[in-house]
Formats: structure tokens, C-alpha cells, sequence
């Protein structure tokens, strides 16, 4: 009795993760989905479709530190834009980049989970709830 | 009813958008029938790579002796200054000197020196009777402290014959907004990035340790200028400007998508003492055939304001195809046509959104008496080594540097991974 109670519930908790998963999955594609037009209309122009970047202008999208990185940081780079001599992965970028603020927290969130699901990237969704907390940082 | 007219308008603008572009199709189909070491060439043309994975060569100068100077814009794995042999002999540039610690655009030769720039200061190098560098180890220090930001930072020159140089203080913005490249950012009046930047700065060629104040603004209003060259037919400057980015998608209530891809024109400028250009209160629209305002100053796609009194291109370009070689040809080898002419290293766009990424080309507008004496054409392409370029990065090779051989041969280099090109003429 006590087997088929144990393996009662283990069914169960099996059951409920792949109901999560599956929960999970069409909300990060559907994310994933409006972002790419978020991407569209804001980052093409620079960083280009295929995610390349220019060479020594605009940086590119592809497995960097911070794509891949710290979501917060991240997240700050799409609020204020990034306008400093530094590095990425071994090279230096020209350009300015805006700050994108009066995009709303999902649309910041869906640009990041697209731009962390693109161009062989594959990372973590970003939460409207992450976006809205580092805005607060910001004000 | 009011609908009505700007409907009328739209698809008004969309027609002129279209036979532009069509011209310009035709333009490039230009009767090149001749495929060299990857170029399309018109018919009697021939080229060859003379040195390859040089880095990220950017200008070049040749010597009298057929040696071939190249400027390196990263001096990691690359050095400064590369001294190539002439390739003359057996088609190869071999690499002889790797010199000036300094990472770069501009370099030209001059009554027995060698000139160079860094993002902020011109050097020059005293020559031996060969033409070659006396002392690699000692550079004069002829300008120092110009402004360096970052963007359009390339401090490119040119000479003229009277002992002076220009050089190129690019503006460190894009259309001089409060806020850079941000949507909704209200531009700057009057810009005061002007009063450093975004002109044509006129040193003496011989004098040391110059800065801002012994200088002379020589021209305003340009936004940025990597292809610059000193027309000795008419002992003029000419410079090829890169026209400003993004109004399209920060003004999309102004400009159709399409229509923003065409805007505003790459212009070759003829340039006198006080001239102002008009960036960033202006921007020509080569549809129109006229200097608009800027949107952020109040333009609407329509206006001309201020800027009808800004001085007008003597070339228009297609928009954003970024011109970063300029060099009029004064050489024997090639035919009647070529002589005196320009031809403009084409660097080709990222950002023309719509309509795909153009230019990656050298083309060629024929002059007589100084002045443009046909349409532009091009002339050498096939660069980018596909014929469809969605994203910057698809193009194997852009065209940035042009020099021209004693022999009149035409070299062609590129700042992606550094390839040189020679083009030579040998007839039918
Ligand atoms: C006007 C051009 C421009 C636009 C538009 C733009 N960026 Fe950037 N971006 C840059 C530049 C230039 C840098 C590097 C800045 C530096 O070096 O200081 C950068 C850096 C970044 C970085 C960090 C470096 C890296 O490559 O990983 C990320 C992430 C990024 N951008 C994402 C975006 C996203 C997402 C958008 C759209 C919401 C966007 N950018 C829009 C120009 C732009």
C-alpha cells in the first residue's frame, strides 16, 4: 500500500513538471515571437539580422558575456544604452547605443529572451518582473 | 479629403523612391564584363590581390619608387604603418617595414615626408632620396589633442601645394541630438559639437606640435568625411560625406520606410575656405534634388528653411553607402575617360533597412575642368563576394583606401581582413 501511495505521488510530480514545462514553453516562444518584432523595429538597424553586428561600429549579439551574462546587467544596457571604450570579446565598437527606456518592461523582456534565443544563442527567458525591478534601480 | 492628398503624396514618393532605384540598377550594370581575383570590371580592366590578411588597412600612399605605405587602424597583430614593395615585378607586395605605434586612417606623401594620423594627432616621417623612411623610430609630431570620441573619429588628410594640410574632425554624433541616436531627442541649436568638430580643420604641413588654436576651421557643416583628396586640376579640396543614419526609424511619421533608405544622399562636396555644409541642421534628399531640415530641427520630409542658404553636393550618392576612399586619377595607364576623374571607395551600408545593404563597390565619376562631367558608375565591383547583403556582416571584403601607382595602376584596399587590390588597364 505504502509502494503504491510513494509511486502515486511521484506520478503525480512527473505529471505536474511536464504540464509546467509545457506551460513553460509556448509562453517563452510566444515572448520569443513578439520580441524578434521589438528587434525588428529597434536593434536591426545596428546590430543586424543576423545578430553580426558591424565590424567595429556596432557590436555583435552572438554568445557574448553580455548576452549570455548577468540578466540585470543586461537589462540596464537596454534602459540607459552603452556608450563606453570598452571591450567586447577582444574588440572595441564606435557607435553609441541609445538608451530604449520608452520601450515597456514585456517589450524589453521579449527583445532579450528573442536576443538570448537568436543567432546560436540559447539562454533563460527574461521576465517583464526583472525589467520593471531594474527600472525602479533607475528612477 | 486631406487623407486623400497625403495618400497622393505617399505613392507619389514611393514612384520617385522607385525609378531612382531603378536608375541606379542600371547604373551598376555599367557594361563589366571582366571577372578578376573576384571583381566585376568594365571591359579591359584586370585586377589582382598584391597582399592579403594585412588587418584593418584602412588609407595607403605610394612613393615614387612604387613602395606602398598602409595605414592600420588596429595596431594589435597589424602595427601602425605597413611598407609593402612595389608589386609591380611579380604582382606580389612583400612586406618590408612595420612601423608608428599608432592605430589609424589618414596617410599621404608629401615634398619628402611621409604623413600619418592617429585618432587625435598627424606625425610625419622625412623621406630619403629613394623615398623610403629615413628613421621609422622618428616621427615629427605635426598636430596633436584633436577631439576623439569614438564615433566618426578618423582623422583623414590631404595636402595641398601651398604647405598646408586638412585633416577631418568628424562629429561624435549622429545628427547632434541632446540625447545621441535616442528616439524623441530634440537636436542641439546652435550644435555646439560644431565649434570643435564636424568640419575641415586646415594645419600648417611643416609646423610642429600644432593643436585647435593654431589651426583654421576651413569648412563646417560635415558631418563626417573619411575620403578626402586635393583636386590639382583646379587646386581645389574635395571631400565625400557620410550623410546621417536612423531617420527613418526615428521619424517614421515623416518618411516611408522605403523612401528612408534613399535618404539622405551621400555627397561629394567642393570644398572653398568658410563653407558650411549644414549637418546637422540639414540633409539633402537626392529625389528632390534639395538640402531639407532635419527632423530633428523641425523638418518634416518637406521643408527647406535655413538650409536653403547650406552649400550643395556636386555629387549626390544613393544614402548610406559610406564613402571612405577618395582619388582623382592623374595617371597614364588607363583610358581617356579616367583622367582627372574621381573614384570613391564605397565601404558599403548597414543601415538601409528596407531595401537591403548596398555599395561595397569603387566607383567612378568622370570630371572636366573640376567639375563632374557624367553620371557616376561603378566600376569595380564584387567585394563583398555575394550578390545579396542583408547583414553587414555577409560581405567578405569592404573597399576603404584607393592610391594610385607611378605606373598609373589603381590599388584598392580592404579594412576587413585586409586584402589590396591592383586594377590595370591593358586594353581590348
Ligand atoms: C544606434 C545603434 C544601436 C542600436 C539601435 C542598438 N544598439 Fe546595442 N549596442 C550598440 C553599440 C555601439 C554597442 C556598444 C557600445 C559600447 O561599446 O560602449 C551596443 C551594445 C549592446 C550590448 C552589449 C554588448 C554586446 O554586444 O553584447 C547589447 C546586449 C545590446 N547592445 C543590445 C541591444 C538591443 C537589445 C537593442 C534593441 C533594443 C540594441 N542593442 C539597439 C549600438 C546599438
Amino acid at each position: 500500500m505504502k509502494k503504491i501511495i510513494i509511486t502515486g505521488i511521484l506520478c503525480l510530480l512527473v505529471v505536474a513538471y511536464i504540464f509546467a514545462q509545457a506551460k513553460k514553453q509556448p509562453l517563452a516562444q510566444a515572448s520569443i515571437k513578439r520580441g524578434q518584432k521589438v528587434f525588428e523595429s529597434t536593434c536591426i538597424v545596428c546590430h543586424q539580422k543576423n545578430g553580426g553586428g558591424v565590424p567595429r561600429l556596432n557590436p555583435p549579439l552572438i554568445k557574448t558575456k553580455y548576452v549570455l551574462g548577468d540578466k540585470s546587467q543586461l537589462v540596464q544596457i537596454v534602459l540607459k544604452g552603452l556608450n563606453q571604450p570598452i571591450e567586447i570579446e577582444g574588440e572595441t565598437y564606435n557607435n553609441v547605443m541609445p538608451s530604449f527606456a520608452q520601450l515597456t518592461d514585456e517589450q524589453i523582456a521579449d527583445v532579450l529572451t528573442y536576443v538570448r534565443n537568436s543567432f546560436g544563442n540559447k539562454a533563460s527567458a527574461v521576465t517583464p518582473a526583472l525589467v520593471k525591478a531594474e527600472r525602479a534601480k533607475t528612477q | 479629403m486631406k487623407h486623400f492628398f497625403k495618400i497622393v503624396y505617399c505613392i507619389a514618393i514611393l514612384c520617385i523612391a522607385d525609378t531612382s532605384y531603378a536608375q541606379r540598377k542600371t547604373a551598376v550594370k555599367a557594361k563589366t564584363t571582366t571577372v578578376n581575383a573576384g571583381l566585376k570590371l568594365p571591359t579591359g580592366f584586370h585586377a589582382s590581390i598584391i597582399a592579403r590578411d594585412l588587418g584593418v588597412a584602412r588609407h595607403m600612399a605610394v612613393n615614387s619608387k612604387g613602395d606602398i605605405y598602409v595605414k592600420m587602424d588596429r595596431v594589435k597583430n597589424s602595427g601602425g604603418i605597413i611598407e609593402l614593395s612595389n608589386p609591380a615585378d611579380n604582382g606580389i607586395a612583400r612586406k618590408k617595414t612595420v612601423f608608428g605605434e599608432y592605430g589609424g586612417t589618414g596617410i599621404a606623401i608629401k615634398n619628402g615626408y611621409l604623413y600619418a594620423s592617429s585618432n587625435s594627432n598627424i606625425y610625419r616621417y622625412k623621406l630619403n632620396a629613394d623615398e623610403q623612411v629615413e628613421d621609422t623610430g622618428k616621427a615629427e609630431l605635426i598636430v596633436s589633442g584633436l577631439l576623439d570620441r569614438g564615433q566618426h573619429n578618423s582623422k583623414s588628410i590631404a595636402l595641398d601645394n601651398d604647405g598646408n594640410i586638412y585633416v577631418n574632425i568628424g562629429a561624435y554624433s549622429n545628427s547632434c541630438q541632446e540625447h545621441d541616436r535616442e528616439n524623441g531627442s530634440k537636436g542641439m541649436d546652435p550644435c555646439p559639437i560644431l565649434d570643435s568638430a564636424g568640419g575641415i580643420w586646415q594645419f600648417k604641413a611643416d609646423k610642429q606640435n600644432q593643436t585647435y588654436g593654431d589651426g583654421v576651421r576651413y569648412a563646417t557643416g560635415t558631418r563626417n568625411v573619411v575620403g578626402l583628396d586635393w583636386n590639382n586640376e583646379i587646386n581645389s579640396l574635395f571631400v565625400m560625406q557620410h550623410g546621417r543614419d536612423q531617420i527613418g526609424t526615428m521619424f517614421p511619421q515623416f518618411y516611408e520606410a522605403k523612401y528612408a533608405d534613399e535618404i539622405p544622399a551621400e555627397e561629394m562636396f567642393l570644398v572653398k575656405k568658410g563653407m558650411n555644409f549644414g549637418w546637422p541642421y540639414c540633409y539633402y534628399d537626392p529625389m528632390q534634388n534639395k538640402k531639407l531640415l532635419a527632423p530633428e530641427y523641425g523638418g518634416d520630409g518637406k521643408q527647406v528653411g535655413r538650409c536653403a542658404e547650406m552649400e550643395k553636393p556636386v555629387v549626390a550618392f544613393p544614402a548610406h553607402m559610406a564613402p571612405d576612399g577618395l582619388l582623382f586619377y592623374t595617371g597614364n595607364m588607363f583610358p581617356e575617360k579616367y583622367k582627372n576623374g574621381a573614384f570613391i571607395a564605397f565601404h558599403g551600408s548597414w543601415n538601409r533597412n528596407v531595401t537591403g545593404q548596398e555599395g561595397y563597390f569603387v566607383a567612378f565619376v568622370p570630371f572636366k575642368d573640376g567639375k563632374p562631367s557624367g553620371k557616376w558608375e561603378v566600376f569595380a565591383n564584387g567585394f563583398a563576394g555575394v550578390s545579396k547583403i542583408e547583414s553587414t556582416g555577409d560581405a567578405k571584403y569592404r573597399p576603404c583606401g584607393l592610391a594610385q601607382a607611378p605606373d598609373g595602376s589603381l590599388y584598392v584596399s580592404d579594412d576587413n581582413k585586409g586584402n589590396i587590390w591592383r586594377i590595370t588597364y591593358k586594353g581590348k
